[in-house]
């Protein structure tokens, strides 16, 4: 078996608010090893960001409550103090964050921002030697001419440019765990595949694992190996991508997937839509987190169903009360938009 | 929908450059290309796509058509009246006509307004109806784009992004336009609630009888709104086809590689697919690259594509700029020509291989709407 680097068991992330109480992150498992791939799904608020964040201990704050462990080789990164998990993060965790147009501090050259990385982890490379390392690292990603556009400036980069710097500040120290949290979301397609497929050729090249965080299931189709779908804090949905996208249980997740225009099937008249929007995480649902939007709810729904798995293949867990056989049936006519919701 | 009669829009050869100026005198040292002769029209009712990367001048295109960019050349016709020199005072009654719904919720709508004066300013400013009746109006439009009529009291920063885009869609409709320019109105938004929005935006269309002229970087958004979409790059329109042809028979192969970056969610399609994956950014609109500007990063390019801009050639209502088209055949290609109009620039020396028809019409058929 592969290594298992990350693994994160029961986590609860909860912040005090003037309105109450924000249960951003309400029960999360996964484990993950060593060359995987992890994808997590989810519309914005179901507390994916938060999820990540808290494994690097970025959400720490006075109104911030924890519950659970994220054990990273087995220590856990919940307990450490703040010096120690300085030396974890952008190290052996490293994150490249959503949007590269604000991420990049703009009075620093590029080659500055990630020789600061790796001299913050390295005491006795010199500087010179980072700067060149930074410019290696700038020509891994495919900027050219890195040894010049190592002293330019964020404005000097274009959007794409700006995610491949930051990416290659991620990797400026071989992490273990690289954490995407939406990488590509303000990028074109055509950089968006390019992004794509630059973090899945680095990931073999310097044998780490990734966590990709996105709304978009098209995304992650290509290079997750397990995929979650998250909804309201909760997992709602887990396992290998293949019956993720093949045999999908939850109506969460082929709401998701309905929600895509295909290139690859005959256009529809309608797409398919979530109706509604998330529900407030101040104010939860009662039962199911989805029940409210869910055009398959029935009375039974009005009771939480646990994380379980409730098909044949192991290791594929949802959150759903209904049949496996009327899911079979319901779920064609969902994402295939002959019964649409909306 | 017919396609007789006046299209709603016309465009003509029109060009919009950006100075760039340097010195103590201002003098202009360079002009960014942002669009660079381009035609093409719009029929009533239909809805057009207009599909690029960043920086290929698709959104100053629409903002030039709506008159809130300068042309710097060229011709804007609506309803067959030509409004390119129309100044301030005259363009106001065609503001009515011609709305715009902007990309990012957060940054279009101003945070110290109330959504009823957001949606009614437009209607005030027009001076249309008294104080009440305006109130009414804006109270429907909520429920038009799915909103209640409660939230005429709150403020932007109360909603969530898809719901500000139905605010940014309601507000365009006050006053009844014509044609709504829609500048990449779902790229910010979650998939889930981009479907909410672009299905809005065809329920809308049936019912107001709109034309819509659709911005996005994404060929599968568009394919779902659109009738025709127009494929731009570096400021020329490179391919235009009724939507589903361009889907089946991409001509251009900057049209294949914007179609193969799609991701589809089936994860054995898109492992086994063949990614055309174009290298690098959009090279600088200050200084085009010469001929075809798509061969830098093109994988078919030959000697000719440098060195001679291919026209803008007409294979049976389907338009498309390359020298090496693709999904072609032998005959297709020997009976297609040239579109007389040419949008594109002719190379000085060269003799027009056509008499200016100016009777012609400039854009293809439109081809009957789908449903």
């Amino acid at each position: 078996m592969a290594e298992r680097l990350l693994e994160v068991r029961g986590l609860k992330v909860h912040f005090a608010t003037e309105d109450g109480l924000v249960r951003a992150v309400d029960g999360v498992d996964f484990e993950l090893d060593r060359g995987e791939v992890l994808g997590i799904v989810g519309e914005s608020g179901s507390g994916k960001s938060v999820t990540a964040l808290t494994i690097l201990g970025l959400t720490r704050g006075v109104n911030a409550r924890f519950e659970g462990e994220v054990l990273y080789k087995g220590r856990d990164l919940l307990k450490l103090r703040e010096e120690e998990l300085q030396s974890i993060r952008g190290n052996e965790i490293a994150m490249i964050f959503q949007d590269p147009m604000t991420s990049l501090n703009p009075v620093y050259t590029v080659g500055d921002q990630i020789v600061e990385g790796i001299l913050a982890h390295n005491d006795s490379m010199a500087k010179r030697q980072a700067k060149a390392r930074a410019a290696e690292l700038l020509r891994g990603v495919g900027i050219p001419n890195p040894e010049r556009r190592v002293d330019d400036y964020p404005h000097q980069f274009s959007g794409g440019m700006r995610q491949r710097a930051m990416i290659a500040m991620a990797l400026a120290n071989n992490p273990d765990v690289l954490i995407a949290d939406e990488p590509t979301t303000a990028l074109d397609v055509t950089i968006q595949a390019q992004i794509i497929e630059l973090i899945d050729r680095l990931k073999d090249e310097f044998n780490s694992s990734v966590i990709l965080i996105t709304h978009d299931l098209g995304v992650v189709a290509e290079i997750a190996d397990e995929i979650q779908v998250m909804y309201a804090g909760r997992v709602v949905e887990r396992g290998a991508t293949r019956p993720i996208f093949y045999d999908p249980q939850m109506p969460y997740t082929w709401g998701l997937l309905g929600s895509i225009p295909r290139l690859d099937k005959p256009k529809t008249e309608r797409l398919h839509s979530i109706k509604g929007a998330p529900p407030s995480l101040i104010n939860l649902p009662r039962g199911c987190m989805f029940r409210p939007r869910c055009p398959h709810a029935f009375d039974k729904c009005f009771e939480e169903p646990a994380l379980e798995n409730r098909v044949e293949e192991p290791g594929h867990l949802d959150r759903c009360w209904l049949s496996v056989e009327d899911k079979r049936d319901l779920r064609e006519a969902t994402i295939h938009g002959e019964l649409s919701a909306a | 929908m017919s396609s007789n009669g006046t299209p709603l829009v016309e465009v003509q050869h029109l060009k919009k450059y950006f100075p760039i100026k340097k010195g103590m005198l201002q003098r202009e040292v360079a002009r960014v290309h942002a669009v660079d002769d381009v035609t093409f029209s719009v029929q009533k009712g239909e809805t057009l796509g207009l599909v690029g990367e960043s920086g290929c001048g698709k959104s100053t295109l629409g903002r030039t058509i709506v008159r809130l960019l300068e042309p710097t050349e060229g011709e804007i016709r609506f309803e067959g009246r030509d409004i390119t020199g129309l100044g301030r005072r005259q363009l106001r009654p065609l503001r009515r006509d011609m709305q715009m719904v902007f990309q990012d919720p957060y940054a279009s709508l101003n945070p110290r307004k109330r959504v009823g004066s957001i949606i009614g300013d437009p209607l005030k400013i027009h001076e249309i109806g008294t104080q009440a009746e305006r109130k009414r109006r804006v109270q429907e439009l909520l429920e038009i784009v799915g909103l209640s009529p409660e939230h005429y009291n709150r403020f932007p920063h109360e909603f969530s992004g898809g719901q500000r885009q139905r605010i940014g869609v309601a507000r365009a409709l006050a006053l009844r336009p014509k044609l709504i320019v829609a500048d990449e109105p779902v790229s910010a938004l979650d998939v889930s609630i981009q479907s909410q929005i672009l299905n809005l935006l065809s329920e809308l269309q049936d019912e107001f009888n709109l034309t819509y002229m659709f911005i996005a970087h994404d060929l599968g958004v568009v394919r779902h709104v659109s009738d025709r979409i127009a494929v731009m790059y570096l400021g020329k329109l490179v391919e235009v086809s009724p939507a589903e042809e361009l889907y089946q028979r991409p001509i251009m192969p900057y049209t294949e590689a914007l179609l193969s970056a799609v991701p589809i969610p089936d994860p054995d399609l898109a492992r086994r697919r063949e990614r055309i994956v174009l290298e690098g950014d959009v090279p600088s609109p200050i200084d085009p690259p010469s001929g075809c500007r798509f061969h830098p990063r093109c994988r078919y390019a030959t000697d000719i594509c440098a060195k001679v801009e291919p026209p803008l050639t007409d294979y049976e209502g389907h338009l498309a700029a390359c020298h090496h088209p693709l999904n072609v055949s032998r005959e297709e290609a020997l009976h297609a020509e040239a579109s007389v109009h040419t949008p594109f620039s002719a190379p000085e020396d060269a003799t027009p291989t056509e008499p200016a028809g100016k009777e012609s019409h400039p854009v293809p058929e439109k081809t009957p709407r789908s449903g």
